[in-house]
């Protein structure tokens, strides 16, 4: 349990998604200017990110790495080099099946997302956390653990940037640095901020 | 040709993706510790971005609409395989350093931005010009943050020594804050700076506006 406590923490701390490893910047910096907005696109992304983790942790063991067709009696194949595009594929399609749910039945938070959620296929922390997953050969338990952590990390500073955005509103930001320099700054100390917390066990 | 050279010139400062248009950040700032594996990245983002902008235009009549996204997402995806499997096989050390960095060209907002917004309309040729013009000016972006970094970070560039540092009877002591993550953000939020001052018309302006009475500069 430990174990998987630690997981979680490094996940969403130690190694931020959005902070340490620059994925998911792209959304980070456009989305990040309303609280509302950003909550909404945090749950989306912790959603998408607990459910592809895992199933593409069970594609990658059970058919593309090496040796893993042999529960079909072909244990000399290796696919792993198909492992890019049926990820990406996996991603694509668990974004379009949250947005048609999403559209179903929560219509208000599928408005307020709008152009975002069919973003998120492109979102690289999504891919970002399964490259890594695959990567560290995590087992599955620990995939999911991966998943809920690093999404909700991700999902944190993205609230969290959003917020110190609404109140810069009313500050005097030099002309050229206004809107995108001066987010890059704030990321950037936000960044040093979560530093920090690196080296934490539990 | 004149257009030819507008399509190409652009993105380097007057429309640049990383700065102007807000796109393929992620990559830009993770691998610009050092100006090697930022080199091979630049080169592997500008040939996916050509490769895949001229293979989409070539069938874009024949994409419906609707699945548009998955099939873009699949060409880019086939053209970034091939090239993570070149640099496996022929720089497997900085290919290990770029870590998953390669599969993440697929998410560069870049290659597929320039698909949705200029290889859907346009022909083969000038798709093709249009994805190396955007990736040059991603990659201006990038060698520029490297050097930064790795020059002030461990007074190396491409691994020789240009500032000897103190450590080896030199005068110059290491900035170590330059190999660490925020520093990639203050560079490039700087280099935004630099430019929109350069070129006002860039700027952004702001939602509220201090009234000039109450500014608390001295004058």
């Amino acid at each position: 349990m430990d174990a998987y406590i630690n997981l979680f923490v490094k996940a969403a701390f130690v190694e931020n998604l959005a902070l340490t490893f620059f994925l998911g910047m792209c959304t980070f910096l456009a989305v990040s200017k309303r609280v509302d907005t950003a909550i909404g696109l945090g749950l989306a992304v912790v959603a998408v990110q607990t459910i592809t983790v895992p199933v593409n942790y069970l594609i990658n063991e059970f058919l593309l790495k090496a040796g893993a067709l042999s529960w079909a009696g072909l244990p000399e194949v290796d696919l792993s080099f198909l492992g890019l595009v049926s990820y990406i594929g996996v991603i694509a399609a668990l974004v379009q099946i949250l947005e048609m749910t999403l559209d179903r039945y929560f219509p208000k938070l599928y408005n307020a997302l709008g152009i975002f959620l069919p973003l998120i296929t492109v979102n690289c922390a999504i891919l970002g956390g399964t490259l890594f997953m695959v990567e560290r050969q995590y087992g599955f338990s620990e995939s999911v653990v991966y998943g809920v952590g690093s999404g909700a990390g991700w999902a944190i500073a993205l609230i969290a940037l959003a917020g110190i955005r609404e109140k810069l509103r009313y500050s005097d930001v030099p002309n050229g640095l206004q809107g995108l320099g001066i987010t890059f700054i704030i990321v950037g100390l936000m960044s040093l901020g979560f530093m920090g917390l690196s080296g934490i066990q539990l | 040709m004149a257009d030819a050279r507008k399509v190409l010139i652009d993105p380097l400062v007057d429309n640049n993706p990383v700065t102007l248009q807000v796109l393929g950040i992620c990559s830009a700032l993770a691998v610009t510790t050092a100006l090697l594996p930022a080199l091979l990245m630049c080169i592997a983002m500008t040939s996916v971005a050509m490769l895949s902008s001229a293979a989409i235009s070539s069938i874009r009549h024949h994409i419906p609409n609707n699945i548009r996204i998955i099939v873009q997402m699949t060409i880019i995806a086939s053209f970034v395989i091939v090239v993570d499997q070149l640099l496996k096989a022929y720089a497997f050390e900085t290919s290990k350093q770029l870590s998953v960095f390669v599969g993440l060209i697929i998410t560069n907002c870049i290659i597929l931005g320039r698909a949705e917004a200029y290889a859907m309309k346009h022909g083969v040729g000038m798709s093709f010009l249009d994805g190396l013009g955007n990736g040059l000016g991603y990659s201006l972006v990038l060698i520029i943050v490297a050097i930064a970094r790795e020059l002030f970070g461990a007074g190396t560039l491409l691994g020789y020594e240009i500032l000897p540092l103190t450590g080896n009877g030199g005068w110059y002591e290491a900035n170590g804050m330059m190999l660490l993550p925020p520093s990639a953000f203050f560079i490039i939020g700087l280099l935004i700076w630099l430019i929109r001052t350069l070129r006002p018309k860039q700027a952004e302006h702001p939602d509220y506006q201090i009234h000039k009475v109450h500014r608390t500069e001295v004058l």
